[in-house]
């Protein structure tokens, strides 16, 4: 080892992340893990809907025992840190308000640029860390001529969380490593039982790690009531693309872009949530046909592979995690907003997710659906 | 790496003494203290010499001790012991977990509580503790020294008060045993509740004096051990470790070592609040035992601050950890009125007997130099700076 670093492990007790610690340890690096005590799993067990036992999800104890077993095994040293506080304030509160006026968030990418990649990087820097690495498949990567650092997508195009981390900025990439960028699942979990990793069939945690179930509502529900505040009352009128009203709803919250379970009214063709208006509480609805746009704006931009945009770029976007990058093009708009228009119109562009920019494999940077 | 331990308020090392004292009874005299035969004797022998050393540190009579596994059991056993459906209790926001959540137990089975607040030095007003008084009030449970900040409360005055409304009163008295002498008469307490580990013996035993003519009703059901108030099997070596551990304060007593120990407290205060501007000591207007310290640095996470000390080679503590080892706030300091960015400020240094001079100055050189390191990178801490 020429160059060892001391290296902050965000170790979340999962295959990825455990593996990064045993990788950088096994490399002579001087590693130190790190969990992030998030959100206290037991806080709405009582409440309606909660399961009582949380198991094998983020922040669980389960999943500290094991990040601690982990760092046990490689020898290194090992910290649980605190900021429940603070995702509670960046992550959950606007998760909740996102849903409440009609949009769909994603806590993912508030919690990397909140937590993450800053509060944790933060901590790191403070107990003596050059860096901070973690198990998200992604690359990073210094262009010279550009003179710029780089978000690449991963070799793993199957895991590919690129999406989630758009809103890195040049300091906080400067100071991250994603050392699985270039393996694949299967590799990953060969090199965890290389090393001795209790946890190497250990299964990827999906859903979204404070919300059980992955049933939204439910916890919407238990979290206002855990606060004390009053559900705001978001029931409004289903109505038409013509603005026919033709049934009403329980609240904005219920619904999504391109839903089509749940309207509660029966008609002859399918009928899909179309657009969502939080100002008059209106769910409107209609055929398939009206899912299509060929254009979305965007705010709250980063830019990561450029630093202005001057010109029109070309570009392929993305607008959902599970969705194939298409090509459009990106020009500034009004105010701090950003226009994409693509080449062929987009199924169900989701107010509160994110559009996401790349050029081949560089992210060229994301904004926020409006 | 050089390691320096200075968080002796969460467990101390087993002195060497205590530890040749245990150590026979783990093999050659392993008997069972209940069994009538020799085996058996040799342990009861070893079980009551170590009672009569607790309860000489306490200043009662031996049978007015009762062994349990440390401090939380102690704890447990005076307040679900001493009250029923009904009761009242009086305490304080800021006691220990092991009482605090006793307490909201015994909420749950039809207890009423007044959790009593403290003052900014961390103090009970006693007008408090009479001004809660109800009459079905059955027992007053304030600790002797706080774990955090190590302020020592007025036992004595709530010794009266109770023993005017004919109210019982328990003090857990982990943190001070060993630190300053304790005479459960002078206290005037009925119940008063030790820990092994806190006081240079090992983790698993404690001790609960329990005044004679009080019943308390036990929280186990089994054998006739220890008068019926604690069923089972005793723990010898940890008692008789406790017990050489009680000789050993009482022997520190006589020598003066208290007043060692706090010159070397004293030593790391100031030589800290020399080096470091915007730092204070929590609790520092009251009386305090003397191995405790509990430490702000303005602008900074004590989280973070743990971390770093540790890392090189220096062990010290915040507030309580959680059951994942993540830092929670701390009620203790919350309960003093300090602002959430100090109390989050706060850590604690807490010294015990092996802790030397050198000891000391080696902490007096890492903590200014990682407050400086903190604060350079804290966002909140350079905008603060560039603005002013």
């Amino acid at each position: 080892m020429h160059n060892p670093k001391t290296i902050a492990v965000a170790m979340s007790g999962g295959v990825d992340s455990s593996t990064v610690a045993a990788m950088l340890r096994a490399e002579g690096h001087n590693v130190i893990g790190l969990t992030m005590q998030l959100w206290n799993q037991r806080r709405l067990a009582e409440h309606e809907g909660m399961p009582e036992q949380v198991t094998g999800r983020c922040c669980s104890l389960d999943d500290v025992y094991d990040a601690r077993r982990v760092a046990e095994h490689i020898g290194i040293p090992y910290y649980v840190v605190n900021h429940e506080e603070r995702f509670e304030r960046d992550v959950v509160r606007p998760f909740v308000a996102e849903y409440l006026s009609g949009r769909t968030p994603i806590p993912c990418s508030l919690c990397n640029n909140h937590l993450k990649f800053d509060q944790l990087l933060v901590v790191a820097q403070q107990i003596g860390a050059d860096c901070v690495a973690t198990g998200h498949y992604a690359r990073v990567e210094y262009d010279d001529s550009r003179g710029r650092w780089l978000l690449k997508r991963p070799a793993d195009r199957s895991k590919d969380q690129t999406y989630f981390l758009f809103g890195l900025t040049q300091e906080q990439l400067s100071r991250t490593l994603f050392p699985l960028g270039g393996m694949t699942k299967p590799e990953v979990r060969e090199l965890a039982r290389k090393q001795g990793l209790a946890l190497a069939e250990k299964p990827d945690s999906q859903e979204i790690c404070f919300v059980p179930g992955g049933d939204y509502k439910r916890f919407i529900d238990a979290y206002l009531a855990e606060t004390g505040e009053a559900l705001p009352d978001t029931a409004g009128e289903l109505v038409t693309a013509n603005g026919d009203v033709i049934g009403e709803h329980k609240g904005i919250h219920n619904f999504t872009v391109g839903q089509r379970k749940g309207l509660g009214v029966a008609t002859g063709s399918p009928l899909y949530v179309i657009q969502i208006n939080g100002a008059d509480k209106q769910v409107v609805v209609g055929g398939a046909e009206h899912l299509y746009s060929r254009t979305l704006r965007a705010r709250r931009v980063n830019l990561i592979s450029v630093d202005e945009l001057d010109a029109p770029m070309r570009v392929s976007v993305k607008i959902r995690h599970r969705h194939e990058p298409a090509p459009a093009v990106l020009e500034k708009s009004a105010g701090d907003q950003i226009l994409v228009t693509f080449d062929q119109p987009q199924r169900a562009i989701t107010p509160g997710q994110a559009a996401v920019f790349y050029q081949a494999d560089v992210v060229v940077g994301g904004a926020w659906i409006t | 790496m050089l390691r320096i331990y200075l968080d002796n308020n969460a467990t101390t090392p087993v002195l060497p003494e205590v530890f040749e004292a245990m150590r026979p009874y783990f093999g050659e005299h392993f008997g069972n203290a209940s069994s009538i035969h020799h085996h058996g004797q040799e342990t009861r022998a070893a079980v009551e010499w170590a009672r009569d050393l607790v309860a000489q540190l306490l200043g009662c009579r031996a049978p007015e001790i009762v062994f349990t596994s440390g401090g939380t059991e102690g704890d447990n056993l005076a307040i679900a012991g001493l009250t029923s459906t009904g009761d009242h209790i009086i305490t304080s926001s800021i006691e220990h977990h092991a009482v605090l959540h006793a307490c909201k137990r015994s909420e749950e089975t039809g207890c009423e509580v007044t959790y009593v607040p403290v003052d900014g030095r961390g103090l009970l007003d006693p007008d408090d503790v009479r001004r809660a008084l109800r009459p079905n009030t059955k027992l007053i449970s304030i600790m002797m020294a706080n774990n955090e900040t190590g302020v020592l409360q007025p036992v004595e005055e709530m010794g009266k008060i109770a023993a005017e409304a004919d109210v019982c009163f328990h003090t857990d008295a982990v943190q001070a045993a060993s630190k300053v002498p304790i005479d459960v008469k002078r206290i005037g307490c009925d119940a008063l509740s030790i820990s092994g580990h806190k006081m240079h013996a090992p983790q698993g035993v404690g001790a609960l004096y329990v005044r004679k003519g009080i019943r308390v009703q036990p929280l186990f059901y089994g054998g006739r051990h220890e008068r019926s108030r604690r069923a089972g099997t005793e723990n010898v070596p940890g008692i008789v470790a406790l017990g050489r551990a009680a000789e050993l304060a009482m022997q520190a007593f006589e020598r003066g070592d208290d007043k060692k120990i706090s010159a070397l407290r004293d030593r790391l205060e100031r030589g800290i609040l020399a080096q470091v501007e915007e730092a204070g000591v929590n609790g520092d207007a009251a009386p305090r035992v003397p191995n405790t310290s509990s430490l702000y640095f303005e602008h900074i996470e004590g989280e973070s601050m743990v971390i770093a000390l540790d890392l090189k080679g220096l062990a010290v503590s915040t507030g309580a950890a959680c059951s994942s080892g993540a830092i929670e706030p701390s009620h203790v300091l919350t309960a003093m009125g300090l602002r959430a960015g100090r109390t989050r400020a706060s850590l604690r240094f807490s010294l015990g007997k092996q802790n030397t001079t050198e000891d000391i100055d080696m902490a007096l050189a890492l903590v200014p130099e990682t407050v400086a390191r903190l604060r350079e990178l804290s966002p909140v801490y350079r905008t603060q700076a560039v603005s002013s």
